[in-house]
């Protein structure tokens, strides 16, 4: 009552360590596992009680099928943790050991299942693809005739969700953790972008560390600050079903279903049954903010849980005569991405976060609570958590509104099947070229990055619009023979890509301070000629890469820095956070300034000389050379000899209001040439052929230049110290234990089998050695190439050992898409003989063509 | 015995012909700001007769602010209501402008230069302007205005709404009763005078300005409002009198207005002189010009109105017309957050259905599910087989509202389909609409349903602010 609540105000610490906001099952995993850490003057504020939120609510499935490594790896930690958590604490969780079904209606939910089935058994998770006649044994009540298969995954569990919040908060509590319950936070108190404390409403606290665990009330408690933390989650409504017992109430190990075709879960509950969904149609709540008053009063909603209703009941006939206790109405939250948020705010150092679960908060509760305490007590966590980064968004993704739309997409995805290379179809349009409505009307089908419109590839006129869009496939897509002809202009004549959502940065000062800086947070060696271009990392302490970008030197103290389109918010504030405070030192976001343009191909070359009246052969242009130059009436373009892609050509870095001058130019002189746009997929195909691996796909944090083979992008001895230095020093004396190898698929049938996406186990003399980060069919090689990491995993220990050349070579590889394996070739090097001749073969054929 | 074949509509044919009249307009918003207190109307009309002699007209006032909404049920044929419903608009607008508006309007004329536009129409494809007659009715406009500015004494620039509405009304009847009596040079447009003025047609016009709503009634079509109560339920205001035989008033009235030894004849079988339904009326003239006058005009006008018998006969006990106006009743009413729709429509669907079923029908339609009582399990003893039934059973039931997007359409739906339970039956709904032209009329008369929807919040806003 009001004299408790007035007994903790008076005890309220005035300073900590730590502020944790939300008493949910994040907070109390963060508590927990800072204090596990050794970290002790850390409190936890929870504005209602304890573990009564959405916890408390939660339908208490663990589950360790995921899409993403970093997800089955955060579940299958919590799963571990939870497992023991009762023992440690004497605290009832019950965790039941049930295994769970996941069943396919359809031949591509198998597939699905199957892709996610080699995963698993690869981390040492154990799993089973099924027949539907394994599945009626394993469940008593389960209509089974409609079903092509399941997997089954035995280790999975349910719990007691608040049970399991309560035991991680008393464990934290005798940790010495204080926490205070009726206690809610007003706004984090900021000063130079830096945590000082927290205000709540029973006085100040003053503090190093802010941990912002609110759930659907995260993003309110960003907006509260004066600067404000933009944290894109949106809440919805959330329905499941509870029962009274069957007449022969079920096993307690009953595994739990998932019929992600029919949209429900189902699990045994105290010997009835616990179902809900997630349902086409999804009611976002909380758009306009808090209201606490109505998240009491939530409406059972029966009318919209019919559909649901039905396909349990299509599943468990046998239900029709159990007895209904209640339908719950629990708001969930949900990120635009289907990700959950995790890692510290951009802008103001010290604010971590950890909310936006997707439904999955009991599973990634206890992982998550450790990979964000890693990274608070170590500076960075264990794992590459980029996918789940707080700065892969920015706050252009905050929009009340986008977040509504969005979040109504994003729900029933959570069933959907997910394909190769789908788009989100609500929030579109957010940012774009000004050559969006010319390249639009031409046919580009456009794909989102970073909330930028990019084109994907040009739907020739005589096309069949309807049908392109129509299918969705784990097989050979529709645009195969688009993007083969994109890619064969761009290797016979030229192509033009408009590629202006990469992040473009100026770094200028008025004496050396620019070049000083850059030379210590870049690996390579900056202090080249004016008008060079030097492709670098940005590396962090373990020599990781934070950033792959291309910098040129614009003069002797300016610096223009071309990295990838999401590194937008991620590189600046690391920049920033490393950067010395001086009035001298200007560093400039330019990327809306610019409209780059990418010429790809022989005939680039042609095309541009004679829009500048400039030569612009090897000899006056050589490669990786940036030089400012007019093109057509426009001046001031910044022309780039390079491409991204290892193919001749030019980026063109144009100023906005000279966009469409410079592309209609450009498209009326190429028109001689056989100039034609192109969109992403041709460029990937291009680059992947070539071995260019991209940050954010194929490298992170956790990988090295060495790692990958960019020896020559490092200058260890460029004269002064440099982030990572160490770190690369050490490694180059012992060696590396991955190194990204380059797979052409051998046995593949590009017509006929599935075709690789990501994450693909690689197995090296049947033995597991890693996962392929990113896939591309090369239309040159014509066969498929993938990008990966090859390990060393000790056969006795499992332990990692080092991974030579030698150890490359002497392997024979296996990809394995969807439980089947295809051989590979492994390549370190690309394989450029094969290009050349291929190339010089068709130039003949080309200019026959058009004569001159 | 043979039985007649039975022939019935399939569900899409009956909603294409319930659609193919349907007209939605949205007013636009202006940065999520939306400044009118009208979100918008949705308007149908369904033909008993062929063709329908039912029109509507919805326009914004350009050069004042306010929106304009009328339905116009014709008799004896179409001409009249089709010309109401095409210049009705444009006198109003006209008494509504302000002197120096007026003045400026005519010097442009004047000296041949643009006009400014008074009126932006909001129409369906289908609805037909007689651009043959558009100089004609220019002209009569024209000299209507020049009046107005030569009348103005410059003293009180207010203008009120509902004097401009009724002197609207009756100038634009004395306007087609004098065309008729100068006839026109041009055959055709002769002919299409006396056919305006010989037949009739009555008006229901709604003008919105704000918080302002002015009715202005002249016949049997209505006006009625849609007040949505605290409790969520629904209850109809009506906004204006019917002029007919079932109006103690009117009857009164006509009395009055007439020597006491016709008050027996002037309404005879609930008809005024036992011919005509409505007690005012636009055209006419039948029941407006001196027996002398009507011979007159008859004789000197074309062979075709000579031949047609309906236009030829005297009423009987004809002494002293006129027994017509065109004169309407104008009511005000000031808009409340509460007042949500506002349903004009002609007396075809008030004589099928209940003002306070429209008024429901319309409400549930307009907010969607919400009518429907949210189903809670507490204390009793449900199954899951019980309660999927159940919701099966709501969701065909709430089906037939998905399939309109128009509440007029809906409320149409309803009108000719609905069954003694009060929902609709497709059986039939697919019988009426399967009746032959020749028989139709006898089942139900034209139907004209215009529904205004009000932003709650702006007039919120404007009650706040005063």
């Amino acid at each position: 009552g009001a004299s408790a609540a007035e007994a903790h105000s008076v005890a309220l610490p005035a300073q900590a360590q730590v502020v944790i906001c939300g008493g949910g099952i994040m907070g109390t995993s963060v508590a927990y596992h800072l204090s596990k850490m050794g970290w002790k003057d850390i409190v936890l504020l929870e504005q209602g009680r304890l573990a009564a939120g959405s916890t408390r609510f939660c339908a208490g499935i663990l589950s360790t099928a995921r899409h993403l490594s970093i997800e089955q790896k955060m579940a299958d930690y919590s799963n571990k943790l939870y497992q023991q958590l009762e023992q440690e604490t004497g605290i009832q969780t019950g965790y039941i050991r049930t295994g769970s079904i996941f069943l396919a209606q359809t031949q591509d939910r198998l597939i699905s299942l199957k892709r996610i089935n080699s995963r698993l058994n690869v981390i040492g998770i154990p799993s089973e693809i099924i027949s539907p006649k394994k599945v009626a044994e394993l469940h008593p009540l389960l209509n089974v005739h409609d079903l092509v298969g399941a997997m089954h995954v035995p280790e999975d569990a349910v719990v007691s969700s608040a049970d399991v919040a309560l035991a991680l908060a008393s464990a934290a509590s005798q940790n010495g953790v204080q926490i205070y319950d009726r206690t809610s936070v007003l706004h984090v108190m900021v000063k130079k972008g830096q945590v000082t404390g927290v205000e709540t409403d029973k006085g100040q606290i003053e503090c190093q560390y802010f941990v912002n665990c609110a759930g659907q009330w995260a993003y309110e408690l960003g907006l509260s600050n004066e600067e404000p933390v933009s944290i894109p989650l949106h809440a919805c409504e959330h329905f499941y079903l509870l029962t009274r017992p069957l007449e022969t109430p079920l096993q307690s190990n009953t595994p739990t279903i998932v019929d992600a075709d029919g949209r429900i879960y189902i699990r045994n509950w105290q010997g009835g049954i616990l179902s809900g969904g997630f349902e086409k149609n999804p009611k976002p709540i909380f758009t306009e903010g808090k209201n606490q008053l109505e998240i009491q009063n939530l409406q059972e909603d029966w009318d919209h849980f019919e559909p649901l209703l039905s396909s349990l009941l299509r599943r468990m006939p046998e239900l029709d005569t159990l007895e209904i206790m209640k339908l719950v109405n629990c708001p969930e939250t949900f990120t635009p991405d289907m990700r959950c948020i995790l890692g510290e705010s951009p802008l103001v150092q010290g604010y971590f976060v950890l909310a936006g679960m997707n439904s999955a908060g009991i599973s990634f509760g206890g992982g998550a609570g450790r990979y964000l305490a890693e990274w608070m007590v170590h500076g960075y966590p264990s794992e590459n958590i980029w996918e789940l980064d707080l700065k892969r968004f920015g706050a252009l993704q905050s929009s009340r509104t986008f977040l509504r739309h969005r979040v109504m997409e994003v729900m029933p995805l959570l069933y959907d099947l997910k394909v190769p290379r789908w788009d989100f179809q609500t929030g579109r349009q957010l940012r774009t070229s000004p050559l969006y409505d010319r390249l639009d009307a031409q046919g580009a089908r456009w794909m989102e990055k970073h909330g930028f419109e990019r084109p994907k590839y040009f739907v020739p006129p005589d096309k069949d619009l309807l049908a392109l869009e129509q299918s969705k496939t784990f097989y050979k897509p529709d645009w195969f023979d688009i993007v083969e002809s994109e890619v064969k202009c761009c290797k016979e004549a030229v192509c033009v890509i408009d590629m202006s959502s990469f992040t473009k940065f100026e770094i200028t000062s008025t004496g050396d301070q620019a070049l000083e800086v850059l030379q210590y947070l870049f690996s390579n060696d900056l202090d080249v000629p004016v008008g060079h271009i030097v492709h670098t990392g940005m590396l962090n302490e373990g020599g990781g890469y934070e950033n792959d970008c291309s910098i040129a030197r614009l003069s002797k103290r300016s610096f223009f820095m071309i990295s990838p389109t999401d590194q937008q918010v991620h590189c600046w504030a690391w920049l920033k956070k490393h950067m010395p405070e001086d009035s001298n030192l200007l560093l400039e976001d330019v990327t809306w300034k610019y409209t780059a343009l990418n010429l790809i191909g022989p005939r680039a070359v042609d095309v541009l000389s004679e829009l500048s009246y400039a030569p612009m052969t090897p000899d006056h242009f050589p490669s990786l050379f940036c030089k400012e130059m007019s093109v057509g009436y426009a001046n001031g373009i910044r022309v780039m000899s390079m491409t991204h892609t290892g193919e001749p050509g030019f980026m063109l870095y144009i100023p906005i209001e000279y966009a469409l001058h410079v592309y209609n130019e450009v498209m009326s002189v190429g028109q001689k040439y056989g100039i034609r746009n192109a969109g992403y997929y041709a460029l990937r195909s291009l680059r992947i052929e070539k071995f260019f691996a991209f940050w954010g796909q194929d490298l992170n944090t956790l990988t090295t230049p060495l790692e990958c083979g960019r020896e020559s992008r490092v200058k260890l001895e460029k004269g002064m110290d440099f982030m990572g230095r160490d770190a690369l020093l050490q490694q180059k004396q012992n060696g590396v234990y991955k190194r990204l190898t380059m797979f052409i698929l051998d046995d593949h049938d590009t017509d006929l089998d599935l075709w690789p996406w990501w994450g693909e186990p690689i197995y090296r003399n049947g033995q597991y050695a890693g996962k392929t980060t990113s896939s591309a069919y090369s239309y040159t090689l014509e066969r498929h190439v993938c990008l990966g990491f090859v390990h060393n995993f000790s056969e006795d220990t499992g332990e990692e050992q080092v991974v030579t050349a030698d150890f490359i070579n002497r392997g024979e590889y296996e990809i394995d898409i969807a439980g089947h394996r295809f051989q590979a070739k492994a390549k370190l090097y690309p394989v450029t003989s094969l290009f050349t001749h291929k190339r010089r073969k068709d130039d003949v054929e080309l200019s026959d063509l058009h004569g001159k | 015995a043979s039985t007649p074949q039975k022939f019935y509509l399939t569900p899409p044919q009956v909603n294409s012909i319930l659609k193919a009249n349907e007209y939605s307009f949205k007013v636009p918003e202006f940065d999520g700001k939306n400044v009118s207190s009208v979100l918008g109307f949705d308007s149908n009309q369904l033909p008993a007769n062929a063709p329908i002699e039912d029109r509507r007209s919805a326009a914004t006032c350009l050069q004042t602010r306010g929106m304009l909404l009328g339905v116009f049920d014709g008799h004896a044929g179409c001409a009249c209501s089709q010309a109401v419903s095409e210049r009705l608009f444009y006198y109003i607008a006209v008494s509504l402008l302000p002197h120096e508006t007026l003045l400026e309007i005519e010097n442009a004329v004047e000296s041949g230069r643009a006009l400014l536009p008074i009126l932006q129409w909001h129409k369906h494809p289908n609805d037909y302007f007689s651009k043959e007659a558009s100089k004609l009715y220019f002209n009569s406009l024209r000299t209507y205005w020049q009046e107005l500015i030569d009348l103005n004494t410059g003293e009180s620039t207010d203008i009120d709404v509902k004097e401009a509405l009724i002197n609207a009304f009756k100038r634009l009847d004395n306007d087609i009763s004098l065309e008729a009596q100068v006839g026109d040079p041009n055959s055709f447009l002769n002919y299409l005078v006396l056919r305006v003025a010989f037949s009739g047609a009555t008006a229901c016009v709604a003008h919105v300005d704000g918080v302002d709503l002015h009715v202005a009634n002249t016949g049997d079509s209505r006006a009625m409002l849609g007040v949505q109560e605290e409790d969520g339920s629904w209850s109809a205001v009506t906004l204006s009198n019917d002029h007919n035989a079932q109006n103690e008033r009117e009857l009164e009235r006509l009395k009055l207005e007439h020597p006491k030894n016709e008050a027996k004849s002037v309404v005879k079988q609930d008809r005024l002189l036992g011919l005509l339904m409505p007690f005012r009326a636009f055209g006419d003239v039948k029941f407006k010009w001196s027996i002398d006058l009507q011979k007159r005009v008859i004789e000197s006008g074309p062979d075709q109105l000579n031949d047609n018998e309906y236009t030829k006969f005297i009423p009987p006990n004809y002494y002293t017309p006129p027994y017509l106006t065109a004169e309407p009743e104008v009511t005000y009413h000031r808009l409340r957050p509460q007042d949500k729709f506002l349903v004009l429509a002609t007396d075809g669907l008030w004589e099928t259905m209940h003002r306070q079923d429209v008024v429901r029908i319309v409400g549930e339609y307009l907010t969607g599910m919400h009518h429907q009582q949210p189903i809670a399990v507490g204390g009793y003893k449900v199954t899951l087989g019980q309660m999927h039934g159940l919701l099966t059973e709501r969701r065909a039931k709430m089906s037939s509202v998905f399939e309109d997007q128009n509440a007029a359409t809906h409320l149409i739906r309803h009108a000719v389909g609905n069954n003694e339970f009060g929902t609709v039956d497709h059986e039939r709904l697919s019988k009426m609409l399967s009746l032959p032209e020749e028989l139709a009329r006898m089942y139900r008369d034209d139907i004209t349903i215009i529904v205004v929807q009000f932003n709650s919040h702006v007039v919120g806003a404007y009650q706040n602010q005063e």
